[in-house]
């Protein structure tokens, strides 16, 4: 109950973020940290709940990116009808993959592999086709408007953000208290004695992949509206993928506020790094790929996990 | 309610069951037992669907079952629990039931209600909030059987939910077992601990090499000679017989 009251006050309080400071600095350093959660909580769904860890999330960021842009780019669609379009084909690709590769019954390692060869693929795809921007990316032109989802004003995609990461955090603490997420939850934790049960895990991992696979076309989708261009190492690139999962891992996985809490410390740590060491590229990589061995080898269930044991004395 | 004609599985050049047939009608409680290796679990494992057998037939409540996958076989009321048992160790034990309870209930709040009357039914009501990882074996075969449970399960398999408790648990589990029967649901089980089949079952399966060797009451199978070389090795009831009468 603790950490409930606690994920919902740090909600609260990145509400008010806009209100409380005008820096340009600091909206944009939590505004990257909310688009960032988002995607957190898209991986969280699919491997905190369960159970299935994918290495290549960035396939469906990169999908809801691409595919909104491109529809209004190279097809006039207008801003609102092509996101939506996108997030639909995002968890179509989901629902697509899961019924793929859960049928073979990838898992552990080798449906790590197979998403991030699937990332892979599409990237380099993505980055082959002058119809999606090949080498360039994918540009759209400025045109401030709410009828174009674009904003003058950074503060209003600050709160659309906020109000996305809450609904996340909604379909999180759903999963929590519903009977699709007590089978997903199950699977994870032992899928042979959850199939005696009458649970059927083909559809529960694809549906679960399909739903992921939309909140990540969200978040997808919502960067290409504030940034209006990205090209395919942005969208599908690896660092992608491991942003997505590093969010949930540091935070708590499986856990309903983990992924915001996670992306927060992780932007901060990112931000402090990049200070400390002039901006060298890259670099962000290394202290990822250091956090993640220390979090695995002393706090597996992130510092969700870590207040937990703590209220238990 | 349950037939099974003619099973034959066979792991490469291992036959695993030869042949196997065995019958369990509405109500009763039959045993299949059986030395180590005989074959008993993967016959429970082609019944529920975890394995295909590679001949015959499975039919439930008249309708072939053989070839559906687990969670089919589940929803059509035909459950089993693990030897090995396999709870899900990072919930509490009234989630791990709900999990069963799940199967035709939606409600969250209607399948956390109903852990808790199967809880009480199988002598778990006061660790409803442990994590099930902090159960000790009994408590972990009692977890196995509630969640089965949970499910309203027409025909229940229970593989060895006795092995590796102490006499007194036995007793216990014996008349959950029972008080299970009572309320409709008929039992199919493997067991090695002899003195719970001759309290439970009305009819036992002997299983030997693959084959069903021998069927009927407790006490009758228990005094086959068949049975008995089965288990202690060929021209061990001729030795017993001799001893007996010297």
């Amino acid at each position: 109950m603790r950490h409930w009251v606690f994920g919902a006050a740090l909600v609260a309080a990145l509400g008010v973020v806009p209100l409380v400071t005008s820096s340009e600095f600091w909206l944009t350093f939590f505004l990257m940290a909310l688009l960032f959660a988002l995607l957190g909580q898209s991986w969280n769904v699919l491997g905190g709940y369960g159970g299935q860890f994918s290495f290549g999330h960035a396939l469906f960021f990169g999908l809801g990116a691409y595919a909104t842009g491109i529809l209004q780019v190279r097809h006039g669609v207008p801003a609102w009808p092509a996101a939506i379009a996108a997030i639909a084909i995002a968890a179509a690709v989901g629902a697509a993959l899961g019924a793929l590769v859960f049928r073979y019954r990838l898992r552990g390692s080798y449906f790590a592999l197979v998403t991030l060869a699937f990332a892979e693929v599409a990237r380099i795809l993505v980055a082959s086709f002058d119809y999606t921007g090949s080498g360039f990316g994918i540009l759209i032109a400025l045109a401030p408007g709410a009828g174009n989802f674009q904003f003058a004003d950074r503060r209003v995609f600050y709160w659309l953000a906020w109000a996305l990461v809450c609904l996340g955090c909604l379909v999180a603490l759903w999963l929590e208290r519903s009977r699709f997420g007590a089978r997903l939850i199950a699977i994870r934790e032992n899928e042979a004695a959850a199939q005696a049960l009458g649970i059927d895990p083909l559809r529960t991992k694809t549906l679960a992949l399909a739903l992921s696979g939309a909140i990540a076309g969200v978040a997808g989708v919502l960067y290409m509206q504030i940034f209006l261009f990205a090209d395919s190492h942005i969208a599908f690139g690896p660092t992608m993928s491991v942003e997505a999962l590093l969010a949930p891992i540091i935070g708590g996985l499986g856990t309903a506020f983990g992924p915001l809490l996670g992306a927060i410390l992780l932007h901060a740590l990112g931000e402090l790094a990049r200070h400390a060491t002039g901006g060298a590229p890259g670099l962000n990589l290394v202290l990822y790929g250091v956090l993640l061995i220390v979090m695995l080898r002393f706090l597996p269930d992130g510092i969700t996990g870590l207040a937990r044991r703590r209220a238990r004395g | 309610m349950l037939e099974a004609e003619g099973i034959v599985k066979r792991f490469g050049g291992l036959v695993a069951v030869a042949g196997a047939s065995l019958r369990v009608g509405r109500g009763e409680i039959v045993a299949l037992i059986g030395p180590n290796g005989a074959g008993k679990t993967t016959l429970f494992s082609i019944v529920s669907g975890f394995e295909t057998p590679d001949e015959g037939s499975v039919r439930f409540d008249g309708a072939e079952i053989a070839g559906l996958p687990p969670h089919a076989i589940a929803a059509r009321g035909l459950v089993r629990t693990f030897q090995i048992v396999q709870p899900f160790a990072g919930l509490s034990v009234r989630e791990n039931i709900a999990v069963g309870a799940h199967l035709h209930e939606a409600s969250r709040r209607r399948a956390l209600a109903a852990a808790e009357e199967v809880a009480a039914r199988v002598g778990l009501a006061d660790r409803l909030d442990q994590p099930a990882q902090a159960l000790t074996i009994a408590g972990r075969k009692r977890l196995e059987l509630a969640r089965a449970l949970a499910t309203r399960p027409k025909l229940l398999l229970l593989d060895e939910v006795m092995a590796g408790l102490n006499p007194t648990e036995i007793d216990a589990i014996v008349a959950v077992v029972r008080a299970i029967r009572d309320s409709g649901i008929t039992i199919l089980l493997i067991e090695h601990v002899m003195e719970a089949v001759t309290r439970l079952a009305e009819r036992v399966y002997v299983l030997s090499q693959g084959r069903i060797i021998a069927e009927g009451p407790p006490a009758s199978v228990i005094a086959n000679p068949a049975v008995i070389e089965a288990y202690l090795g060929h021209g061990a009831a001729a030795r017993l017989e001799g001893a007996s009468h010297a």
